[in-house]
């Protein structure tokens, strides 16, 4: 039987708004794939060990407080001293363009903005996974 | 897959995740995994926490995790909700909940989805128990989806059964019923600050000693009357001398009435005693033996599904599946039937059977 892909959706960082990550959810979860929400207000060290625990494919994370250039580098730093380097890093919210070539340097594989179709986030982890299904 | 099993023996999380993840994927291997770890499994605890949706498991089970935790015993939570019978898809939110025990080395959190299985747990739960077990978990705690009445899969899995219930699902007749009130060894009155909280305690407490009473075979409404007053023959051929008192003679087998406590999960009332109560229920168990009973039973029961599983998996293979659509097209025009087409298609699962079997050895 083939895998089932799966995908931990976090909010680190201290706005509380999940709207967006939500509907992210909603949108894998009909794309097939098992969605672990996490919820609010998570630490990179909580986004992490939830990872792991799940053994998820992919970590999508969406960050509206403006602290994405601490927080998402931070869970792909913690990955690497955990040994994980089959798990796909990416983002979403509202980030300035001119602070996405700086995340994809830290390891973040893409930043999806506002208004982004929910079949390109999907495209994108379907040819992006950094493990095989079968 | 050696290196898997070694890891998860020795308790690396990562390896625990992995088989996991096998298990899940009916991965044929994970099945030798399982065989590797046979020695360092049958140590845990397994609780089964159920109830109908949002009555507050995952919260109970959060704040369950903090009170295992406080007596120093390691926690291994398996969440499961439902699969999207559409997409296949699913979104696991019991974790949601229980995110502040993330990072705490002591504790693992697994959420599974359903995949299709619809007796409140996922087929991979009895395996991912093993895995647990063996990595060192003292406790796991199997979180079913919101259940209704009869999805009772849990009672195969767990020593302890909890039972989730809440003001306001239904009058007095709700917990009568057949089914999944039947499982439950403690029942747990969540949001107990709420209206009419008082009033499902009273009814469960009036269901469960009614079910005593007619377990003793008492008639429950006649009150203390003994089993020689009403019939002297029964009491001859059960080989209890007149004069002994009947209700002592039966009441080594008589187990007892399950307790009914009152929590309100989202502060953590009433969780301490839940705790307590739970695993005093595991000491009782394991002291009557009932534990080993129980337990074999459950194996029985999985030998049982295992079979079905597989027969299950031939049917899917193409050959049989056309051999299906055919013999179905065939009902349909009314050349045969459906229970004669059946015992053929069940003697050709059967052949694939034998010979798939012939093949592996």
């Amino acid at each position: 039987m083939e895998r089932k892909i799966r995908v931990l959706v976090a909010k680190p960082g201290l706005d509380g708004h999940d709207r967006g990550a939500k509907v992210i959810a909603r949108a894998l979860r009909d794309a097939g794939m098992e969605v672990i929400y996490t919820g609010l207000r998570q630490t990179p060290e909580q986004i992490v060990s939830a990872a792991i625990q799940e053994d998820v494919d992919v970590i999508a994370m969406s960050i509206l407080s403006g602290a994405h250039n601490h927080l998402f580098p931070r869970v792909v730093e913690l990955l690497k001293e955990q040994g994980v380097d089959d798990v796909l890093v990416f983002g979403g919210g509202v980030i300035p363009e001119e602070d996405i070539p700086f995340l994809k340097s830290k390891g973040v594989a893409e930043v999806f903005g506002p208004g982004t179709p929910t079949s390109k986030t999907i495209d994108f982890i379907k040819t992006n996974l950094k493990r095989t299904l079968s | 897959m050696t290196e898997l099993v070694r890891r998860c023996i020795a308790g690396d999380t990562r390896a625990a995740a992995r088989l996991i993840t096998l298990l899940e994927s009916q991965d044929r291997a994970a099945y030798m995994a399982l065989y590797r770890l046979k020695d360092h499994v049958g140590h845990a605890h397994v609780i089964g926490i159920t109830g109908p949706p949002g009555a507050g498991k995952s919260t109970l089970a959060d704040k369950l995790i903090t009170q295992f935790r406080a007596r120093g015993l390691k926690v291994g939570v398996l969440a499961v909700d439902p699969s999207s019978p559409f997409s296949g898809g699913a979104i696991l939110g019991d974790r949601l909940r229980m995110q502040s025990h993330a990072t705490d080395l002591g504790v693992f959190i697994r959420s599974l989805a359903t995949r299709g299985s619809l007796g409140g747990i996922s087929k991979a739960t009895h395996g991912a128990i093993r895995v647990l077990d063996a990595a060192g978990y003292d406790i796991i705690l199997v979180e079913t989806v919101g259940v209704g009445q009869s999805e009772i899969d849990v009672v195969r899995v767990a020593d302890t059964v909890v039972l989730v219930s809440v003001p306001g699902l239904g009058d007095d007749i709700q917990v009568i019923k057949a089914g999944i009130m039947e499982i439950g060894d403690i029942f747990v009155v969540n949001k107990a600050d709420r209206d009419g909280a008082d009033r499902v305690v009273r009814e469960l407490r009036a269901m469960l000693e009614t079910q005593a009473q007619l377990t003793r075979g008492q008639s429950p409404a006649a009150g203390p009357d003994t089993l020689a007053a009403r019939d002297p023959d029964f009491m001859h051929h059960a080989g209890i001398e007149p004069g002994t008192q009947p209700e002592s003679a039966f009441s080594e087998q008589v187990s007892e009435t399950p307790p009914v406590l009152k929590t309100i999960a989202e502060n953590g009332t009433g969780v301490a005693e839940l705790t307590n109560t739970i695993l005093k229920h595991l000491d009782r168990l394991a002291s009557t033996g009932e534990l080993e009973h129980a337990r074999l039973e459950s194996i029985k029961y999985q030998l049982g599904q295992f079979v079905f599983e597989e027969i299950d998996h031939l049917l899917s293979a193409t050959d049989l599946t056309n051999v299906r659509d055919e013999l179905a097209r065939k009902v349909f025009s009314r050349k045969t039937d459906v229970y004669s087409a059946g015992m053929a298609l069940f003697e050709r699962v059967f052949q694939q059977g034998a010979d798939h079997g012939h093949s592996q050895a």
